[in-house]
Formats: structure tokens, sequence, C-alpha cells
């Protein structure tokens, strides 16, 4: 079957720094992908590559069929991308968000006149519609975030991070939405450091100073590191 | 087009949303305007003159009842040696002194010529060519006078054909000029003072054949608000451009949207002209709104055409722009884009002729004012609002401007990177 991400040898060098060291993986259609790893170990930057942020150094890689060295404009027509830091416009408010956005990937006046609408109800930000973003509470910027970046209806969408310090319930809603649009058949390419979440996830990867040192379904993972939890075969795989 | 129309309103909500930088944008130049065209002024009022006379006589009443009526001298005070003198120069109580030497009327009587020593503290030197500029003149005419009335009384006939002359040479010309720099003992901050000791101006009394008057074109008054004004628009349009669009794209980098930008198949050019033309809008209605501050307040005239100023106007800001995006592009942080803003506008605004005339500059930095877009505009504001020159005449600037606009802001898009 066609993959919707497959790297080969992936490599990023910023100076005599790897930062991500030859990295083979596929990532299939539909799949909830969880790609882990401590602070530092590469996620970000392998993660730059794939959505054509970045230039990879060496090795090969096509994401949604298009090739990561030439076809970076391609890709970006069949991707979303939730950045660690949060990347709406704070001065603006949730519904020009949507606006500026939507309209960037060609959406129609009406069309975005209607999605904002109901993206706001789906969210139940109503209460926030008119409010500028700075003053809207993280957990709400996140989901608000997310559904930006899938607006669009992307084949796979890279999340960075994407519930770093949000509370617990928000966590839980907002893989709620994840979960929805995978079953819709979108990918879903994401990194976390919750293992509670990579117990979500359909495969999981784990990187360790640029390399990916597991990669297999949560369950496998714990059979073959003999542990109990996701958060056990983290811990066997990057402590020293 | 579509993605470029979304872009611009997304800029102008950000704009009119920040409620501080509107009346900034707008209000700032307006009084900078007001305060620079009354401060920047080369008229020198109130020189302060020192006088030594050794004559007495009627004549040397009258040359210093010349200097008395001056509105550019204050006579602050009379000593009786060029010691004396020296002092009040040197403690700043006198910006020059005159000396009048013993005989003077009779001398001039007698012989036709007599002669006057005038120096001048050169520290500040554009005051200090000025102050001689004043002095001559006021030589000149005392001499005009004097022939008139006493040489025709006394009917010299015979009298040389001469003419007036302060040594036969404008003094400010530095051959002329004695340049002695001479540190002062007796003061406690040990300043320096250089004095310009002028040499003797001889006067020379006969007949004048040739009296020249000179008659100022394009700003007949020699008006320094109607020279200055336009020139200040020029900057402050100049400053308000580059610092916005200088400081846009790289305070998308520093607050982290520019990655979100960046991942959409947004294409660099519509980015950059998305950028790029709320801020021209800006500046154009800004260069509209001093032009009229500069018609009410100062009455600056309007010769030109002010579609042609419009015109260049549009052409200039796309350079200024394009500057400030480039600068945008190759920084990192908003102090990056601030200093290397800066260390452009400096070179870009003293070196414009606004301030000093390009023609005086030394030839390498003339070929450096080739480069210098503020150059061209302030060039051709003046020759199109005081001379009223047209398209014609300033096709050589709309050509300058036209490479120049292409040049930087294909930079601008070619330097802007998605993909780094």
């Amino acid at each position: 079957m066609e993959y919707a991400i497959s790297a080969n040898g992936l490599t990023k060098k910023f100076g005599a720094f790897t930062a991500v060291n030859a990295i083979t993986f596929n990532v299939k259609k539909g799949e909830i992908f969880g790609f882990l790893g401590a602070n530092g170990a590469g996620k970000t930057t392998a993660m730059r590559m794939l959505n054509g942020l970045s230039r990879p150094t060496a090795g090969e890689a096509q994401v949604a069929g298009y090739d990561v060295y030439r076809e970076t404009e391609r890709i970006k027509q069949h991707i979303g991308y939730m950045s660690q830091k949060f990347s709406l416009y704070e001065d603006l408010t949730p519904k020009e968000n949507i606006h500026f956005y939507g309209g960037i990937y060609g959406g129609s006046l009406s069309f975005l006149k209607q999605k904002s609408k109901e993206l706001i109800t789906e969210l139940g930000m109503e209460a926030y519609a008119n409010t500028l973003v700075k003053n809207i509470p993280l957990g709400w910027k996140q989901k608000l975030s997310f559904s930006i970046a899938i607006m669009h209806q992307p084949a796979i969408v890279f999340l960075d991070e994407p519930t770093g310090g949000v509370d617990p319930i928000t966590r839980r809603q907002f893989w709620e939405m994840i979960y929805k649009v995978a079953n819709e058949g979108m990918t879903v390419f994401v990194t976390t450091h919750y293992m509670d979440e990579a117990e979500y996830c359909d495969r999981v990867s784990i990187m360790v100073d640029g390399r990916i040192e597991a990669l297999d379904s949560p369950g496998n993972l714990k059979k073959q590191f003999k542990a109990e939890t996701m958060n056990d075969v983290f811990l066997k795989l990057t402590r020293p | 087009m579509r993605t470029i129309l979304f872009i611009l309103r997304k800029e102008f909500l950000q704009i009119f949303r920040h409620r501080v930088m509107l009346p900034l944008i707008f209000i700032m130049p307006i009084i900078q305007l007001l305060i620079l065209a009354h401060a920047a002024d080369y008229e020198v009022r109130n020189i302060n003159l020192y006088l030594i006379n050794r004559d007495g006589s009627q004549a040397a009443h009258r040359l210093i009842g010349k200097f008395e009526a001056s509105p550019h001298f204050n006579i602050v005070g009379n000593a009786f040696n060029s010691d004396e003198a020296y002092r009040a120069i040197q403690n700043g109580q006198a910006d020059l002194f005159i000396e009048i030497p013993v005989d003077f009327q009779r001398n001039l009587l007698r012989d036709g010529y007599a002669q006057l020593q005038s120096s001048v503290d050169a520290i500040n030197g554009v005051k200090a060519g000025l102050a001689s500029a004043y002095t001559n003149a006021i030589i000149t005419d005392f001499n005009e006078e004097f022939r008139k009335e006493w040489i025709s009384a006394v009917n010299v006939s015979d009298s040389p054909k001469a003419h007036l002359a302060t040594n036969g040479q404008p003094p400010q010309s530095t051959n002329t000029h004695t340049l002695l720099s001479q540190p002062s003992p007796n003061e406690a901050d040990k300043r320096s003072w250089e004095i310009t000791a002028s040499p003797y101006h001889h006067i020379t009394i006969s007949p004048s054949p040739i009296t020249i008057r000179s008659a100022n074109w394009f700003n007949p008054e020699l008006n320094y608000q109607t020279f200055m004004v336009p020139g200040i628009l020029v900057l402050l349009v100049t400053l308000v451009g580059t610092f916005l669009s200088g400081m846009n794209i790289v305070k998308e980098k520093e607050i982290g949207t520019i990655e979100q930008i960046n991942v959409t198949p947004i294409r660099k050019y519509q980015f950059i002209i998305g950028k790029l033309l709320p801020f021209w809008i800006i500046a154009l209605i800004e260069l509209a709104f001093g032009l009229l501050v500069g018609k009410l307040v100062f009455d600056i005239p309007f010769v030109g055409s002010l579609w042609l100023i419009f015109g260049f106007s549009a052409l200039y800001l796309l350079v200024v722009l394009g500057i400030g995006l480039l600068v945008s592009t190759v920084t990192e942080t908003q102090q990056q884009a601030m200093f290397i803003s800066w260390f452009f506008l400096i070179i870009f605004i003293l070196m414009s002729g606004l301030f000093t005339p390009i023609e005086s500059m030394p030839a390498w930095a003339q070929a450096i004012t080739r480069f210098n877009p503020v150059a061209y505009f302030v060039e051709v504001m003046r020759m199109v609002l005081l001379k009223g020159s047209g398209i014609l005449d300033i096709r050589i600037h709309l050509i300058v401007m036209s490479a120049y606009a292409i040049a930087v802001n294909s930079l601008a898009v070619l330097n802007y990177r998605k993909t780094t």
C-alpha cells in the first residue's frame, strides 16, 4: 500500500551536530502515529523536515506522495501543521484567524463565513468568538489551533506537542478531536511527552539522540520491553 | 490575488487594532515637522561682537553704527587691545572681534584705502562662515555709502579705478584665513579654541563701475522653511516607512507565526506584496497629510504638479518599504532590524543633500549619494514643488527609482525563505 509518509535515512545536521540521524519509518494512511522522545531528541527537527520547513541534509522522504526536497510547496497544500509555539495571531479574534488561514488555503468567502460559525459552535467557543486570542485560555487556544490546522481537509496533520501545558479534561477532549479526524481518514502525526497519550496511538516511535530506537504498536512495545506501561518502555529506552 | 487580499485584510486589522500605533504613525511625524521646520534654520542671528575702536573718527562710528543696526550682530563689549578681545572669544563671550586701526578715516580719505581686522571663533564652522559673510556684507555696504558721500563731496575724480575688495577672496576660503589652534592655559577645562584670524579687509574707495544685485529664483525671499519643509517631509515619510516595514516580518518571526505562514502554500511574492501594500498606503496618506500641513502652516509653494509628486512618491515608497522588508528577511529579531535600519537611515539622511549640499561633498561621497534614494526624493520634491519641474525634468530620477524598486523588492522576495 501507499504510505502517507515514508522516510528513508532522513538526516539533519547543524554544523557538526547531528540533530536527526538517518531515521527510517513509514506512516500508513489514516494512522495515528505517535512520535516520542525526550526534549532535544530531534522530534521537532524531523517534523520540520517532513512538512517542508527545513531542508534535510541527507536521506529521502515522501509526504503525501511528494518529495521533501523538490516538492515542498506541493506538500504544503496537503498537510496541516500545528507548531509547538502557539501560532495563531494573538491580536486577532478566533473568527479573524479562521478567516485568514482559511482564505490563504483558498476557501471562498461564503465557505469561510459558514465554517467559522460552525467551528466556533463545535468548539463551544461562542463566548470567545470576538475576544482577542491572547485573552483566551490555553486549552481553548490549542483546540482552535487544531481546528484551523485541519480546516482545509489536509491528508496529513502534524501536531507538535499539541497538549503541552493543557489540563487533563481538555487533553481528553483534544484526543477525541484527533480520533474523529483519524476516523474520517486523515493521517495524524503527533509528538507528545505524555505517555498516557502514547497509548492512544496506533503506532509509536521513540527517538533517542536523533535515532529511532523503537517503533511498533504500544502493545507490542510493552511486550518487547517487558514493561507494564508505555512510561516504563520510555524510561528503559531513554535512561542511560 | 485573493491570497493577497486576505493578507491585506489581516494586516490592516492588526494595524488598526493597536490603538497606540495609528496616532504614533500620524501625529508624531507632524509634530516633528512643526518643530524641525522652525529649528533647522541656517540663518545665524545674535552673533556676539567685540569691538576695538582705535580710531574714534566719524567713519569708524558710522561703521560701528552699521553693525549695531544689523539683526545679525550684538555688540557685547569694547576692548582696548586685541589681547582683551581675544580673551573674550576664549571664554565664550564673543564670537568675533573687529579692530578698527588708528587713522582709519584718515587713510581712507588720503590713500583711498584702509584696513580692518576681524577675527572669528571658528569652532562652529558654519556659524563662522556666516559671521564672516555678514561682516563682509556690512563692510561692502559701508564702503559703498562712504564712497558716494565723501568722495563725491571731495570729488576725487582721478582716484584709481578699482572696486571694493575684502582681500579679494571670499572670507570662507581657507587661504585667506589663518587658522590658529591654541590651547588656553588659563581655562580650567582646557578647551582649545580655534580662531580664524581673518586678514585685513582692505577698504578701497573709488567709483565702482559694477554693482551686484542678486535675484533669488524659485525662493525669492530665501525662506528657509520653503527650502526645508519638503525635505523634512521626505525624511519623516522615509522613517515611518522603513521602520514599519522593517519591523513587520521580523515581528512574525519573533512571535512564531511565520512558521504557520511558511507551512501554507502561500507564494513568496504574495506574502511580500501583502506586507508591502498596507504600509505603502499608510505612507502615501501620511505624505498627503504632511503636504497639507506644509501648505497651511508654512505656506510652502506648490508650483509643480501634485500628481507628479505623488507618482514619484509611490515609486519611492516601493524602494523604501522594499529596503525595510529586505532588512526584515535577513534579521531574526526586531532589535537587529532596528540597528540595521538605523545604520542605513543615518547615512541616507545625512547624505541626502537636505542638510548639506551634495555638490560640496568629496567625489567618493557624491558617488555614494547616487545610491541614496532619499537624495533623489529630496531633489524631486524641491524641483517639483518649488521650481515646477515636469515629468521630463525628473525622468532620470524616475528611471533610477524604478530600477531600485525592482531590484530591492526582487531581493526581498528571493531572500525570504519558506524552507531553511
